[in-house]
């Protein structure tokens, strides 16, 4: 690494400290239906969707109306994008006239926008029409987006509000966190890459020939817009197949600083937002702490393996699947933060890094995606986590365990425990499915334990909503098309619910006054607590499958074996 | 229940026409304005031919031009992507190998050692536009001898490969580089 490379990454990461009081106030003013800078912008239009979709916004909702009504709108939006995709030939905006879009592919890619995972099991420039990418991906980036903060909005009220019953109005928080906080960043975003040259067209593809005589089709599209949501919104999937690593989705190494930064800024802005709305911004710094120190750890390790020496190639820092104007270090802070977060998007291909620094990439999304996270999914991840510390610690001193006031009681545990155990289990079940019968093993790319490693890594991205992949395995088949939405759909909703169920149950609780017995969590001690706990967690549930993937890899490696 | 679903069906009509329809269609508009050029994929025309873009690598085999990364799909991104090829994969090892040899045939003394690493390994986009500078003072040497240049034009070409080497974005963002589809458009202009 050289000293610019060394500053790139304390830049990255103190821009993103920096950043996120001030976002995070912003945002808690939007929630709390406070006045701020963008109402005067988007208020009149705020109503004005309240009016056309017939949304009263005084009216609140139990928890169990909340729930379903995030899920007919989600709903509604997997099946227009499937019948989007169905249709695709025979609607219009599609000028390299691409056909309609087969059952299975259009189901996986349905699921995968419509749960903010925005897996790419099919390629954009060869699948998918302008008109599917704009009405329908386009739209499941906000609004997907915008349902994770909702969940993690009401999740807050139902710790903070007293013996109530509701956990506030979902059309509202749906559509205030896309009009004030996705679209206005969206918009800033969009506006800087295409001033770098990110390519905003509707022009078809041009047919080119080179200085050297090849002929090269060179793919475009309304590029620019897409690709500022897809970062914002932790959702990650490319306009072109290549992602972020194709030039014209992320030109210069200025377009490459924020889109990274982009992945990280709404998740950790967030929890400045969870301590302003619970009252004390310690708590959300807490929060942040714990997520700011799992990722550096896990920043630092991937670092370190891509910039060891591999026996194989003699040499260090392999370029293999990465960009010369992002270089090795800017790839793996990329590849760090987009599985931190569940963004999934890549400026690397994954499939080429170093067996630990793509150890690491599972991991982050092994560990539930709640290293800042998927927009709200992040946050609210790591609350279930500290319910689970708090409890755990209520354990050893032998009181009640209680969170904010409110008691921890055996229904949230139990809810906590579906959310953390329901992804895992697709992780692992299906991994082993998919690495012992034919269906699974054909689609592989590469051979020995990093076989094993693809398939991990696919299902691991499914289930943490992710995105990202091991590319090199073909998941466009019937067979991966089919488990990883049923996976994606999983890692989901089976979060989601008991999230929402904890919210309803807390709501009720009275709060109790504060006392000197109770387990403070807004300290150092908490903090390493929570990632104690974190990591037990994950290195119980996934150490024995890492190790037969990435680790036996590793060793291998450096043993100069080839497969 | 069938309140919320039409509301569900309304409001998402709504947002689908803002930001699927809006949206895109005001950064289209203000792109094309603004950045004509850029926003429809930085052409290079000659004769009012698109002959490539600045941001899309071609392909160069022929000694009298820059190389540039390897491509694992022939620098046509239909679609575009890498290799993914894993760190123990005996077919990287295989191409690289190749890729060794190749530059051998036009390097006939340089150790392995020395050949720089981006030539040997493919891109992730599989048109990267760019190398690091020391990859392009590799090549100069063996583009010097084909196009069969004295020391004048040998220095010309010294001259352009540093005027095209571009430091890191405002000295801060990413590495040094080098476009080679640029630097083989003047070079072809060195008399």
């Amino acid at each position: 690494m050289t000293i610019l490379e060394i500053i790139q990454v304390i830049l990255f990461i103190a821009v993103l400290i920096a950043l996120t009081p001030p976002l995070g106030k912003f945002m808690a003013k939007v929630f709390n239906g406070e006045k701020n800078i963008m109402k005067p912008v988007f208020g009149g239009l705020e109503n004005l969707i309240y009016k056309l979709s017939g949304i009263k916004a005084e009216e609140e909702m139990k928890w169990t109306t909340y729930t379903w009504s995030l899920l007919l709108f989600n709903l509604i939006g997997f099946i227009v994008v499937w019948l989007l995709q169905a249709f695709q030939h025979s609607l219009p905006i599609n000028p390299q006239g691409l056909p309609n879009v087969t059952p299975a592919l259009g189901f996986n890619t349905a699921v995968s926008f419509m749960t903010n995972t925005n897996w790419q099991s099919y390629a954009g420039e060869t699948t998918l029409s302008y008109f599917v990418q704009m009405l329908g991906l386009t739209v499941q980036n906000f609004v997907s987006a915008a349902t994770g903060i909702a969940v993690v909005v009401a999740l807050t009220r139902g710790i903070i509000r007293k013996t109530a019953n509701s956990i506030g109005n979902f059309w509202v928080d749906l559509v205030r966190s896309t009009l004030y906080i996705l679209i206005p960043l969206s918009i800033l975003l969009a506006v800087i890459l295409v001033s770098q040259g990110v390519v905003q067209t509707y022009s078809s593809y041009a047919n080119t020939t080179t200085l050297e005589g090849h002929s090269q089709v060179i793919p475009l599209g309304p590029a620019a817009s897409q690709i500022a949501i897809k970062q914002l919104g932790t959702n990650g999937g490319g306009f072109f197949n290549a992602n972020s690593a194709f030039p014209y989705e992320n030109p210069t190494p200025f377009t490459n600083f924020l889109e990274m930064l982009s992945i990280l800024l709404i998740p950790a802005a967030l929890t400045y937002t969870y301590g302003k709305m619970v009252g004390s911004t310690k708590q959300g710094w807490a929060i942040f702490g714990a997520m700011m120190f799992l990722f550096i750890i896990a920043l630092s390790v991937s670092l370190f393996a891509e910039y060891s020496h591999n026996a194989t190639f003699n040499t260090s820092g392999l370029m293999e699947g990465k960009e010369t104007r992002f270089g090795i270090t800017n790839s793996v802070i990329w590849s760090t933060a987009t599985t931190s977060a569940s963004n999934g998007s890549v400026n690397a291909m994954h499939d080429s890094l170093s067996p630990l620094a793509g150890m690491v990439a599972m991991l982050n999304m092994m560990l539930g995606e709640i290293i800042f996270g998927g927009v709200g999914a992040g946050l609210y991840g790591l609350l279930i986590f500290v319910i689970l510390t708090v409890f755990i610690a209520g354990l050893m001193v032998g009181r009640t365990p209680e969170y904010l006031g409110k008691k921890i009681q055996a229904f949230e545990v139990k809810m906590a425990m579906v959310a953390v155990l329901a992804p895992a289990f697709i992780i692992l079940v299906f991994s082993a499915i998919s690495s012992v019968i034919q269906q699974g093993l054909t689609s592989l790319n590469n051979a020995g334990p990093h076989g094993l490693s693809e398939i991990l890594y696919d299902f691991s991205s499914a289930a943490g909503n992710n995105g990202s992949a091991f590319a090199g395995l073909n998941a466009n088949t019937d067979f991966y098309n089919i488990l990883m939405g049923i996976g994606m759909l999983v890692g989901r909703f089976g979060v989601i619910i008991p999230v929402l169920a904890i919210a309803g149950s807390m709501v009720k609780k009275k709060t109790s006054p504060y006392s000197a017995g109770i387990f403070q969590t807004d300290t150092v001690l908490f903090i390493g607590l929570l990632t104690a706990i974190i990591l037990i967690v994950g290195a119980l549930t996934f150490f024995p499958a890492l190790s037969l993937g990435p680790v036996v890899e590793h060793l291998l490696m450096n043993a100069g074996r080839l497969f | 229940m069938k309140k919320n679903f039409l509301i569900a069906l309304r409001v998402f009509l709504v947002l689908t026409i803002i930001t699927g329809i809006i949206y895109p269609l005001v950064i289209t508009l203000f792109a094309n304005v603004i950045y004509p050029g850029k926003s429809k994929g930085s052409m290079i025309y000659k004769d009012n031919k698109i002959i490539g873009s600045e941001l899309i690598g071609q392909k160069f085999t022929s000694p009298e031009y820059f190389w540039g990364r390897p491509s694992a799909i022939d620098n046509n991104p239909m679609p575009s992507g890498g290799s993914n090829l894993g760190p123990t994969s005996r077919k990287l090892k295989n191409e690289v190998q190749a890729r060794i040899d190749m530059i051998k045939k036009y390097h006939e003394n340089i150790p392995i050692q020395q050949i720089p690493k981006d030539l040997l390994f493919a891109s992730a986009s599989g048109v990267d536009p760019d190398i690091s500078p020391e990859a392009a003072y590799f090549q100069i040497d063996r583009i010097a001898k084909a196009r069969k240049m004295n020391m004048q034009q040998k220095k010309e070409l010294y001259r352009l490969l540093s005027e095209y080497t571009r430091r890191p974005q405002y000295e801060l963002f990413g590495m040094p580089r080098v476009n080679v589809f640029l630097l083989n458009l003047v070079i072809n202009n060195i008399k």
